[in-house]
């Protein structure tokens, strides 16, 4: 099984200090949702955005992140813009930012048609239209030039995500797409974003640090900890036997039934989670 | 009073003193350079109604004729400045790194000298007039429309929805005139109708040195000058285009903060 997505070494640092994602390498197939979890500042969203080609230009990015036959971390500014929102599509997690205040819902889905194919304006509206209906907007043509504030939290969100699935992307990368949601409308669109990668085969990279979430639709899952990808595989093995410190701390800490959660131990980035393992390879010892 | 109110207060205004400017030539009774030694410093009088100067020129023709050229001046400097002001602050506020950095210090270079003494200096090089007192007053004012519209720029372009217009695929031309533009321009136009209150004193004060509109065509600052001299005998004189600056200033003045309410409602509280 050849990846649709594959990160070669990847390491990202911003001006000299500490790299902020370091050395990861993990590979992405069809149609599979890939959970990336861990801490805030544990370079999720920096790898994220390493793959969108939107870091800003103070980072430096080494390794190699690959795209079927093309060598991302190779291109231009413009085969990367002609890349983005049309075979990798972005979803961020505040829905209700990630859209501009004074445009339409719909004009803002069909300027992602637009920015890729020279369609008319018609036929970017018709696009926009079955997009809105396919995710769930009820009353679609009638609320296309409805503008965002008029939409709740989990309607935004739904918007977002037919903005970036406008071009059929291969790649969905989602951002804690869920995290500025409450609980039920999260459902919804973890529901949402689990059926549409399946209708149309896309590989989606889940970036969250709610491991309820990765339990509910992640097939694979990757713990992150202070840039380093520490330890990947089968959610369900992941779960059920963690083999590396950090995620038997993160997987203690997930509050489950009614046992409440351990406080996680907060290693400062600073230390590395190998000298935790040798402590603990000691204490066993 | 309302935001609305100071708007539509301040468009009123201006609107009446553009159309009685732009219609000088018909409203006018009298020829505004043409003298008449009977009428020399007459009082106001049904003939005169704003009374004749010291060369007895009828003063409410030159009042409507100075008013023509000072909002002339005043809107042109203003649009002018805004026209390199807005593209500059954008690129500088967008894209910020290097591009800010040149365009940012070399609108600082400008912000290095007084006002006065960079239009002074402007007239010195290229001599007296309405259209270089209007170049003048447009480069003072890049800097300052310069760097409003660069700061909000700057704000905007840290927002969400930019990365989420980038990460849908737009070029950086579609995001700055799609969606930096739409959410930026709002404190620049509020900036540049306060300041058309300010190039219209501006005027009047160059053409107060002699250094606006040459005399004979009349100017409310030049008329102001003739006026001082004979303050005591014939108040007239300078009281009318007096009134006409304070009138001018009023209507931008009532515009900007009508326009600072509405884009900016985080501002004083009614």
């Amino acid at each position: 099984m050849t990846g649709v997505l594959t990160c070669e070494n990847v390491t990202v640092r911003f001006g000299s200090g500490r790299p902020a994602v370091s050395d990861v390498s993990l590979s992405l197939q069809k149609g599979e949702i890939f959970g990336l979890v861990g801490e805030s500042g544990s370079g999720k969203s920096t790898l994220a955005n390493a793959v969108m080609g939107l870091l800003p230009d103070s980072a430096t990015v080494s390794g190699s992140i690959r795209m079927a036959d093309l060598t991302l971390t190779n291109l231009t500014e413009a085969a990367m813009r002609g890349l983005r929102g049309n075979r990798i599509g972005m979803i961020f997690q505040d829905a209700s930012a990630s859209l501009d205040p004074t445009w339409s819902v719909g004009d803002q889905i069909a300027e992602a048609v637009r920015a890729h194919r020279s369609v008319s304006r018609a036929a970017g509206r018709t696009r926009a239209i079955s997009l809105m209906e396919e995710v769930g907007i009820p009353d679609a043509a009638a609320r296309y030039n409805d503008v965002p504030h008029r939409f709740s939290g989990g309607m935004r969100q739904r918007i977002v995500i037919a903005a970036a699935l406008a071009n059929n992307p291969d790649i969905l990368i989602a951002d804690e797409p869920t995290t500025a949601l409450d609980v039920t409308i999260q459902a919804q669109v973890l529901a949402l974003i689990d059926r549409l990668r399946r209708d149309h085969d896309t590989a989606v990279l889940l970036i969250t640090h709610d491991l309820g979430v990765v339990g509910q639709v992640c097939d694979r899952v990757g713990v992150m900890h202070g840039g380093k990808l520490l330890e990947t595989g089968q959610t369900r093995a992941i779960f059920a036997n963690p083999q590396h410190p950090y995620t038997r701390a993160l997987m203690d800490a997930n509050p489950v039934g009614k046992r409440r959660g351990t406080r996680l131990p907060v290693i400062p980035p600073e230390w590395s989670v190998e000298s935790l393992l040798a402590r603990e390879e000691a204490a066993d010892g | 009073m309302k935001a609305p109110g100071f708007i539509i207060a301040g468009v009123v205004l201006l609107l009446v003193l553009v159309l009685v400017a732009a219609a000088a030539p018909l409203i006018a009774p009298h020829d505004p350079e043409s003298f008449d030694v009977m009428q020399v410093m007459g009082a106001p009088s049904a003939n005169h109604p704003f009374g004749s100067d010291v060369l007895g020129r009828d003063v409410f023709s030159r009042v409507i004729y100075g008013l023509r050229a000072s909002l002339a001046v005043a809107l042109a400097s203003v649009i002018g400045s805004l026209i390199v002001a807005v593209p500059l602050g954008l690129l500088a506020g967008y894209f910020g790194g290097w591009t800010d950095g040149v365009i940012s210090r070399s609108l600082d270079m400008i912000l290095v000298l007084p006002a006065m003494l960079l239009a002074v200096t402007f007239i010195a090089i290229l001599g007296p007039g309405s259209t270089v007192a209007a170049i003048a007053i447009a480069v003072i004012y890049l800097p300052i429309l310069g760097r409003v519209m660069r700061t909000s720029a700057l704000v905007v372009t840290r927002n969400d929805y930019i990365a989420g217009a980038r990460a849908r695929g737009a070029t950086h031309l579609r995001v700055i005139l799609g969606h930096v533009v739409p959410n930026a321009l709002g404190p620049v136009t509020v900036q540049a109708s306060i300041l058309g209150a300010f190039a219209l004193q501006l005027e009047a004060g160059l053409s107060f040195l002699g250094l606006g509109a040459q005399p004979p065509t009349p100017s409310l600052g030049g008329m102001l000058a003739d006026g001082r001299d004979v303050l005591i005998q014939a108040p007239w004189v300078g009281i009318f285009p007096g009134l006409a600056i304070v009138l001018a200033v009023i209507a931008f003045t009532l515009l900007g903060e009508g326009l600072r309410r509405v884009l900016d409602p985080t501002g004083v509280a009614e």
